[in-house]
């Protein structure tokens, strides 16, 4: 996703994705390219519930993580941080909320 | 409906929403493969709590109308049954009368003789307090318990059915099915599951085709055919030229749901840990090993929204280098000084009305989760104002239009003049909405609390 700059997660993705999982939730997807950017992806020593936590200023503890090796796919959800609709919701449907997910870079080896 | 049971049942799926569209092409395709049913959703949460607040559909008329009719013609010539849930977005009572005053009107129109079934699912307080009072109603995460007063401040409460209220009117006659708020997966799962096709391949079959060519590698081409029979379901689209591969139907699975493994129905919870999934030939899949296992109470999944305040937005734009170089600061000075004058003008407090400042273009949608950085080409600013009613948030709003307008960074000693999108700058939203329940009842029975009525067919005599 980035020009130029640090390998991100976005770079080893085919998509990165989120959305409302109903009014309370927000989930995103990590569709990784390959078993290679899938094992950085799932890699609990980069991408954990803290990570998360920090990237998106919510509770670690109300963070759910699935690791799917079957599908290369990382999946996160969370309770919406702003009430959908609400004065001080900026994005209805979730939708753009991957973005710092996408744009983390990943770890050099 | 004590016919022999059937070896498998096919499901048409033609768009993921009533409105969205579909070619009339794949509607065809669909009946010559077979279908056995058309079902297809007409609402959703997903554009946020003014629909239901409101009462209002999101989809437009000629839209709605133009599928419905595609639908009901294809229905009555292959004589199978349509259902269409969550009518009108939200699935308010007046959302349902609203598809079916459409469909009245194409059935006239078009001189089809089917008979219609609407039912209810609006919910009123005053029997939800009885269900909370005696302890039948339970908070799902992230909310906490219901208060009785929460119940009474909102302007429609639905109740999500699942498939039974639609199969009691299928049993009951109707051809034609519009349903109230319906769970999208229940909306395809009803008919099979009244043929005695097995839950667990039922179900997952319904979560899958519930975004008609989600699954598909050409989403916009239409939508899917679901086969569902005693050993699992295979799926293929509509569309001859678009395909079905297992890793797009695994992964519908991750849509817009929170856990993808398991999903929780009124009767059960359908569970696909271990299910699989097998490329039949280029554009179609095998899905087997799917489970569903049924609850011990069954439940109903409650939505209601209340009005919040009243909003007035104004937009403005900044494309002067010296004020984007100096943007936040910018936008704090607007906020101070919004407050001050709303203050000597209107004489309002900081708790009185609510407002915000989105610098579009800057950080608008990922405030200080937006990783970039460096000063932005232009910014869009908006201003929302909230308050308890319609002619305070305007006044808080033409009170900031002087600053929007000419408000200069701390450093600059002449006024600019910034640009205003529209004239008048001020715009009326109306009542603004939340929703405010994510509690589940329960169930007495899984069709009471949800209210059918068929029409007498004027050509049954």
């Amino acid at each position: 996703m980035a020009e130029t700059g640090p390998t991100t997660l976005g770079d080893l993705a085919f998509e990165v994705r989120s959305k409302n999982a109903g009014p309370f939730w927000v989930t995103m997807e990590l569709f990784m390219r390959d078993a290679r950017g899938y094992a950085v992806a799932a890699d609990e020593s980069f991408l954990d519930e803290r990570t998360v936590a920090r990237l998106y200023g919510v509770e670690e503890s109300s963070i759910q993580m699935f690791r799917i090796p079957s599908l290369n796919v990382v999946k996160i959800s969370f309770p919406r941080p702003v009430s959908q609709g609400s004065l001080h919701d900026r994005d209805i449907h979730s939708g753009q909320q991957h973005v710092p997910l996408a744009l983390l870079p990943v770890p050099t080896d | 409906m004590h016919n022999r049971p059937d070896d498998s049942i096919r499901v048409l799926a033609p768009t993921g929403m009533l409105g969205a569209g579909f070619p009339e092409a794949t509607i065809d395709r669909g009946l010559e493969l077979g279908a056995d049913v058309i079902s297809v959703d007409g609402g959703s949460t997903d554009s946020g709590p003014y629909y239901l607040g409101a009462s209002q559909p999101k989809t437009t008329r000629a839209a709605v109308a133009r599928d419905l009719r595609i639908l009901l013609r294809a229905a009555a010539r292959a004589d199978i049954p349509l259902i269409v849930g969550s009518c009108g977005t939200s699935g308010t009572d007046s959302g349902v009368d609203w598809v079916a005053g459409i469909t009245a009107g194409i059935l006239a129109e078009e001189g089809l003789d089917l008979r219609v079934a609407r039912i209810y699912s609006e919910q009123q307080a005053g029997a939800l307090k009885e269900r909370l009072e005696s302890g039948h109603i339970h908070p799902l995460p992230p909310l906490g318990d219901l208060q009785p007063g929460t119940l009474e401040s909102c302007t429609h409460i639905v109740g999500m059915m699942g498939h039974e209220p639609i199969v009691a009117a299928l049993e009951a006659g109707a051809r034609v099915v519009l349903a109230g708020r319906a769970t999208d997966t229940a909306v395809a799962a009803a008919y099979p599951l009244m043929k005695g096709m097995p839950t667990g391949p039922t179900w997952h079959a319904s979560k899958i085709v519930e975004c008609g060519g989600q699954c598909t590698s050409n989403p916009r081409s239409g939508g899917v055919l679901a086969t569902i029979d005693a050993g699992g379901f295979t799926i293929e689209p509509l569309d001859p030229d678009a395909a079905c591969t297992p890793i797009l139907v695994a992964a519908h699975m991750l849509y817009e749901t929170a856990n993808p493994f398991r999903m929780r129905e009124p009767d059960g919870t359908l569970d696909v840990q271990d299910a699989t999934y097998t490329a039949l030939d280029d554009r179609t899949v095998r899905v087997e090993g799917s489970r569903f296992h049924v609850a011990d109470q069954h439940t109903v999944k409650l939505e209601g929204a209340r009005i919040t305040g009243y909003e007035t937005m104004s937009f403005s734009a900044v494309r002067d280098p010296h004020i984007l170089a100096r943007i936040e600061e910018w936008a704090d000075l607007l906020r101070l000084m919004t407050g001050r004058r709303v203050e000597q003008t209107l004489g309002l407090g900081a708790d009185e009305y609510a407002f915000d400042v989105r610098l579009y273009g800057y950080d608008a949608v990922l405030q200080s989760r937006e990783p970039a950085q460096g000063p932005p080409r232009e910014v869009g600013v908006m201003l929302l104002v909230n308050a308890p009613d319609q002619e305070t948030a305007t006044a808080v709003a033409k009170v900031a239009n002087p600053l929007m307008l000419h408000l200069p960074t701390a450093d600059m000693n002449h006024l600019p003049s910034l640009a205003f999108a529209t004239s008048p700058a001020e715009v009326e939203r109306g009542p603004a909405y939340e929703f405010v329940l994510n509690h589940v009842v329960d169930s007495i029975t899984p069709t009471d609390m949800f209210r059918i009525e068929i029409e007498e067919s004027v050509h049954h005599g």
